[in-house]
């Protein structure tokens, strides 16, 4: 019998897939302490906080992007999706499309916050499922479907608001952006509430395990007796879902949900997903590691921002970044395999 | 007719000299010789497993020997790489082609050659009139600018051989040229290798097809067990079939195979296909499909399915299966008619497959061995509310992994990591941890090593004994031979024979597998 086909070198190897698990969250621990030498009022609280804030709005989407992607799909429409979502809940809060910012002192004339929640997270969701439908049954690949729900969701953004904004939400609904929770921030709370409960989903429950399965090999998964399409289906449901979600924190936050809203978005969040170490051929990936990605691109800008770099420096470095995060991974992982 | 029949000889072009290549611990070709002379056809024969594709992949440079030496036109031959091959005149054509279906016939010709006119550009007319002359050569009048993807598969296969020819080719060598193909392809096939034989050039016909290997070949290097099992001439007539057998098989019952005492199957009949139809894909339009298919399965018992590769075995499984969708036909299960119209119903209904291509169709490389193991029965180590329950999984796991013997590091380990053999058993558990009625294994020992195939063996009989009804599936006669307790044999989409496995030999499986035409017209 082959008992000798086992490898020897055991010790090696559990060194190199500690290194592999926490790759991510190395790197950014290397960043933090980078910046905080450069300038050590970096590491204040309210500047770490104020970073989580400004990474749960791309974080939510993340969050959502991350079982995409463990499917080996895509969704480039996420930061459209946001942008129509944002305004839906907007014209529920208020009753109407008109912009008011000058009357934001009470929500008697809308539907209140939880009417602009519940309709901001149930037209993302149908957004996504619609989407979700044509990659499936239509067999159009998810870069295709999602590449025309980009264009087709900004445009019914610009339709319902007429290209403006709608601004000035009433306090219960602004508290969801700027409220505190003691010292920490709403959104970011909400942000790791949600990580919490995609990390309990993922890598407890039997539809985490068929989510893998289904990017780990699709036709293996058909032929174990998986409902392939409908776990499609669902994973851009959730994506969009948090799109939803994400855009009533935003406007919350802003006060004011705007027509331009969420451009260039899906970037920052196919970013984070697979900085955080998931594979974009799917079935390999964490919420956690997205989480890390989402605060690696949070502390680059901010900690740049710090230093005073300019903005248009900070977008070489993060697309540099983005590239030697995912060398690196690659990199662990050889050695993982050796 | 024939230079073969002429007195003079021609000089021998290739000589392969006493090759043996080993892989980590097993031996897959050993001190195997052979010739070919220019302007003949060597007939290539061999069961599955006995060395011919490592041979093959040594000449045309894919690997190197262990050891021994290859000569060609007198000269130590050592191809570093498939192109270096070509460059030396030996080109390779396998059953998957290589041409690029998104180009055109004239593209795919001249690929990485392509003729340039003035200012260094390519010069599209002459790539097409001279597309056309190479391809008259193996009598093709098509379209050189139609794209190769809309081509039949003899007709590419035919772009490929001229593609050979213009590249100056002195020896061709095709693997399984023909199992894709229809009679009368096959007869233009021929013709057209006739024809090489006839401008001097050496053809290697690698095939499981004996009586198209006897139509054709002037003379037969038979290989078995990585072993040279003799070389055949013709002498005045075809070789014929029964001498061909004789060496491929000429062997005593290995000590591998051990044959089973003719167990007691008295169980009901668990699985009944009547009249069974595949339809025809009218984008594959070559695919085989099942032309009424009539077969029992008793509970209890393993029935051996033999046929080779395009004689339907793995279109029935798929069809019983809930893979590919049926035309016609009935299948019951304990009596009771189902129609399961994806694998998840058929699953449900207490069938299992386990897929020929292990890589493509059973595992999840990179997933854990954990939930490669139970994710056909996520249900079974779940709750209510859906959350897995880890600890029954992993002790139904590690259950498994003593009575299967499964060697690994961990259940977290990626399945990846694992031998072919071992890969084999956690596909297999996957399925007992579900407890089907029928269990359908589909080349069960494939890329398997030779110790693991006994113990896979094992595992079947007693997961018959057990109760269960098995349908295995596999092209190596042995394999079948050795744990089937009825054998049915297939060709070309239909049952083709059947007899109890205790009264099978592989000379009798094997006429019933390669029936000839003459048969089958009368049927």
């Amino acid at each position: 019998m082959t008992s000798t086909t086992e490898p020897a070198q055991r010790g090696g190897i559990n060194f190199a897939r500690l290194l592999m698990s926490f790759g991510p969250l190395m790197f950014l621990a290397v960043l933090m302490v980078v910046f905080t030498v450069l300038k050590p009022s970096f590491i204040d609280p309210i500047n770490l906080f104020n970073i989580m804030r400004q990474i749960s709005i791309t974080g939510l989407i993340a969050l959502g992007m991350t079982f995409v992607i463990l499917t080996a799909g895509i969704d480039l429409s996420v930061g459209s999706l946001l942008a129509f979502c944002g305004m839906v809940a907007a014209v529920v809060a208020k009753g109407g499309t008109a912009n008011t910012l000058s009357l934001a002192t009470s929500g008697t004339q809308g539907y209140g916050w939880c009417a602009a929640l519940l309709a901001a997270v149930i037209v993302g969701a149908l957004a996504g499922g619609v989407q979700g439908f044509a990659i499936t049954r239509l067999k159009v690949p998810p870069f295709v479907v999602t590449l025309g729900g980009l264009t087709v969701f900004r445009g019914l953004t610009l339709t319902i608001s007429n290209g403006g904004p709608i601004s000035g939400f009433d306090a219960s609904m602004r508290w969801f952006g700027t409220g505190l929770i003691g010292p920490v921030p709403v959104p970011a709370i909400i942000f790791a509430a949600a990580a919490i409960l995609c990390h309990i989903v993922l890598r407890y429950t039997r539809y985490g395990r068929a989510v893998y399965a289904v990017g780990g090999n699709a036709e293996a998964a058909r032929l174990s007796g998986l409902r392939v399409d409908r776990i499609l289906i669902s994973v851009y449901i959730i994506v969009g879902f948090f799109a939803g979600l994400a855009a009533f924190v935003l406007s919350a936050r802003l006060n004011s949900s705007e027509a331009v809203a969420g451009i260039g978005y899906e970037l920052t969040v196919i970013s984070a997903v697979v900085i955080g170490g998931t594979s974009l051929f799917g079935g390999i990936g964490s919420v956690g590691g997205t989480v890390v990605g989402a605060g690696l691109i949070g502390v680059l800008q901010n900690g740049l921002q710090f230093n005073n770099v300019s903005s248009y420096t900070q977008s070489i470095v993060i697309g540099i970044i983005l590239i030697l995060a995912v060398a690196f991974d690659r990199w662990l992982k050889s050695r993982v395999r050796r | 007719m024939s230079a073969a029949e002429a007195v003079a000889p021609s000089p021998v072009l290739l000589a392969v000299e006493g090759v043996t290549k080993r892989f980590a611990g097993v031996t897959a070709l050993n001190d195997v010789s052979l010739e070919v002379r220019s302007g003949e056809i060597l007939g290539l024969l061999g069961e599955n497993g006995a060395g011919k594709s490592t041979l093959l992949k040594i000449l045309s440079g894919v690997m190197p020997p262990s050891s021994g030496r290859i000569l060609f036109d007198g000269v130590e031959f050592a191809p570093h790489n498939p192109q270096d091959a070509k460059r030396h005149g030996i080109v390779t054509i396998y059953q998957e082609l290589s041409l690029i279906p998104t180009l055109t016939v004239a593209e795919n010709i001249f690929i990485g050659r392509a003729p340039l006119g003035r200012l260094g550009l390519v010069s599209w007319r002459k790539m097409e009139e001279d597309t056309r002359a190479i391809i008259a050569r193996v009598g093709l009048d098509i379209d050189p600018a139609t794209p190769v993807s809309a081509l039949s598969v003899a007709e590419q296969q035919l772009v490929e051989i001229a593609r050979a020819l213009s590249l100056e080719s002195r020896l061709i060598i095709m693997d399984e040229p023909t199992s894709a193909l229809t009679e009368t392809e096959v007869q233009k096939l021929m013709s057209i290798m006739d024809r090489l034989r006839r401008d001097g050039v050496a053809v290697m016909f690698v095939t499981h097809r004996l009586e198209e290997a006897s139509a054709i070949c002037d003379r037969m290097t038979v290989l078995r067990d990585g072993k040279l099992a003799g070389h055949l001439d013709r002498d005045g007539g075809p070789i014929r079939l029964p001498k061909i057998i004789e060496k491929m098989v000429g062997r005593a019952a290995s000590e591998l195979y051990a044959r089973p005492t003719q167990r007691d199957v008295a169980g009901d009949v668990r699985l009944s296909i009547r009249g069974l139809r595949t339809v025809r894909d009218p984008q594959a339009p070559h695919a085989i499909v099942l032309e009424g298919v009539d077969l029992d399965l008793k509970a209890g018992e393993i029935l051996g399915v033999a046929g080779l590769v395009g004689s339907g075995r793995t279109e029935l499984a798929r069809a019983i299966f809930g893979a590919d969708r049926t035309a016609a036909g009935t299948i019951t299960l304990d009596g009771k008619p189902i129609a399961p119209e994806t694998p998840a119903d058929a699953i449900k209904l207490g069938i299992g497959l386990v897929p020929e291509d292990r890589k493509q169709q059973a595992i999840f490389a990179t997933l854990a061995i954990l939930t490669n193991f139970s994710i056909a029965a996520l249900g079974r180590y779940s709750n209510a509310a859906g959350f897995m329950t880890e600890r029954r999984e992993r002790q139904a796991l590690a259950n498994y992994r003593k009575t299967l013997s499964i060697r690994m590091a961990s259940p977290e380990q990626a399945i990846e990591g694992l031998s072919g053999g071992n890969q084999q058993k956690v596909v297999l558990a996957r399925w007992l941890a579900r407890g089907p009625k029928v269990l359908i294994v589909d080349e069960p020992t494939r890329g398997v090593d030779v110790g693991a195939k006994a113990e896979v063996h094992q595992i079947l009989v007693q997961l018959a004994a057990r109760g269960i009804a098995i349908m295995m599936i596999s092209s190596e006669l042995p394999e079948v031979l050795a744990v089937s307790d009825r054998i049915v044999t297939m060709r070309r989409g239909r049952i083709t024979g059947e007899m109890p496995g205790i009264e099978a030999t592989e000379e009798r499986l094997m006429e019933l597998m390669a029936l000839d035409q003459k048969q089958e017209a009368t049927q």
